[in-house]
């Protein structure tokens, strides 16, 4: 398994966990990923940061894929904001976005999710 | 000077997202189809990623490994993306891209099916870089998913790795996979990994298969996806060929 080169730290708002992801997404960010998803508990929401990313490859888009197989199987939502341009057009190519709710800030998907 | 340092890697990082990743389309595109290729089940097809499929989700990796004094991954992944189809078990055809395997690239394939059928289909390159390459199927293809070629150092090794995230598109694929489409698709993937370690010298490697269950439920709601099978479509094009006017096509690359 190749090193991780991102940091995944989890904070809790209300009923959601906001997971903010800083530098390089790969697959060798597997453990810490899912690390950062366990610590949001029993939150209703997963909602990921992304402001401060990096870089993601092919690998980090495949483990987006496995957390929301996850997510979906405790009935969570998984919400993404913060994506630059790039990355929105990812996320449309792979259609991902048809599973993942993508929203500008953070307030926006915290109303979407039904947190204030 | 840290403010340089952060523009110079938003730079890189820019830099790495226009180069290695696929622009957005919105339906595929087949410009030219190889003599013996059908583009029928790709051209103006949509991808379908695993969140797209039918079928029960599976990760599956097949590894091997070759010494490092033969190769590195760079070079490995460099000869693999060359030489592609080359690695392929016979009876299945991989129409490279005339300009090779690129972000953006479709590839058609055409894989041998018992019955002395061939199943049309293809592929896109959603992503590549120096050790790592993409691929993504369109709808209709027997599973929806993506294609990660790859390789690594591990210890004196080089590790190649395919793993394959996918689902089937539909039931009938569902039903086909789950009775011996799997174990095939295994057998694929082992050959190709042992064919592939033979090219960088090493021979008689073994190729460690993990297969993961990731996802056991289905997704029922996906099962109009059946109205793109291409092995129902490739069987009426088999079936209608000699009905249709022969177009000249372009030579084999």
């Amino acid at each position: 398994m190749t090193e991780a080169t991102a940091t995944f730290e989890t904070r809790r708002q209300g009923s959601a966990g906001i997971v903010d992801i800083k530098g390089d997404v790969t697959s060798g960010s597997e453990d810490v990923l899912m690390s950062a998803y366990d610590a949001a508990g029993d939150s209703k929401a997963i909602v990921l940061n992304f402001s401060e990313l990096s870089y993601m490859n092919s690998g980090g888009i495949g483990l987006l894929v496995t957390l929301l197989v996850r997510a979906n199987r405790q009935s969570k939502q998984l919400m993404a904001f913060g994506l630059s341009d790039h990355y929105r057009q990812i996320f449309e190519l792979t259609r991902l976005d048809e599973a993942v709710g993508i929203h500008d800030s953070e307030q926006s998907a915290l109303r979407a999710a039904g947190v204030s | 000077m840290s403010d340089l340092n952060e523009q110079a890697t938003d730079d890189k990082a820019a830099a790495r997202d226009a180069t290695y990743w696929a622009k957005a389309v919105s339906r595929l595109n087949v410009s030219e189809v190889p003599a013996g290729a059908a583009g029928i089940n790709v051209s103006g097809k949509r991808l379908a990623g695993p969140i797209q499929g039918f079928g029960k989700m599976w990760q599956k990796t097949y590894q091997v490994a070759v010494p490092g004094s033969l190769v590195s991954p760079t070079d490995l992944v460099a000869t693999w993306k060359q030489r592609f189809s080359e690695f392929w078990p016979a009876g299945n055809h991989f129409y490279a891209p005339l300009t090779g395997i690129e972000p953006g690239e479709v590839a058609l394939i055409g894989m041998s099916l018992p019955g002395k059928m061939t199943l049309s289909t293809g592929v896109m390159v959603l992503y590549a870089d120096e050790e790592s390459f993409t691929l993504m199927t369109p709808q209709g293809h027997m599973f929806a998913g993506w294609i990660t070629l790859s390789a690594t150092t591990r210890g004196t090794d080089t590790v190649a790795q395919a793993q394959v995230l996918m689902r089937a598109s539909d039931p009938v694929f569902e039903v086909a996979l789950t009775l011996g489409g799997h174990r095939q698709e295994d057998k694929f993937w082992q050959a190709t990994m042992t064919s592939l370690a033979e090219t960088m010298g090493a021979t008689g490697a073994s190729v460690d298969t993990q297969v993961v269950c990731v996802d056991k439920r289905r997704q029922w709601s996906r099962w109009t996806n059946v109205w793109h099978s291409s092995a129902i479509r490739s069987t009426i094009y088999t079936m209608t060929t000699p009905f249709r006017p022969r177009r000249p096509r372009v030579p084999k690359a």
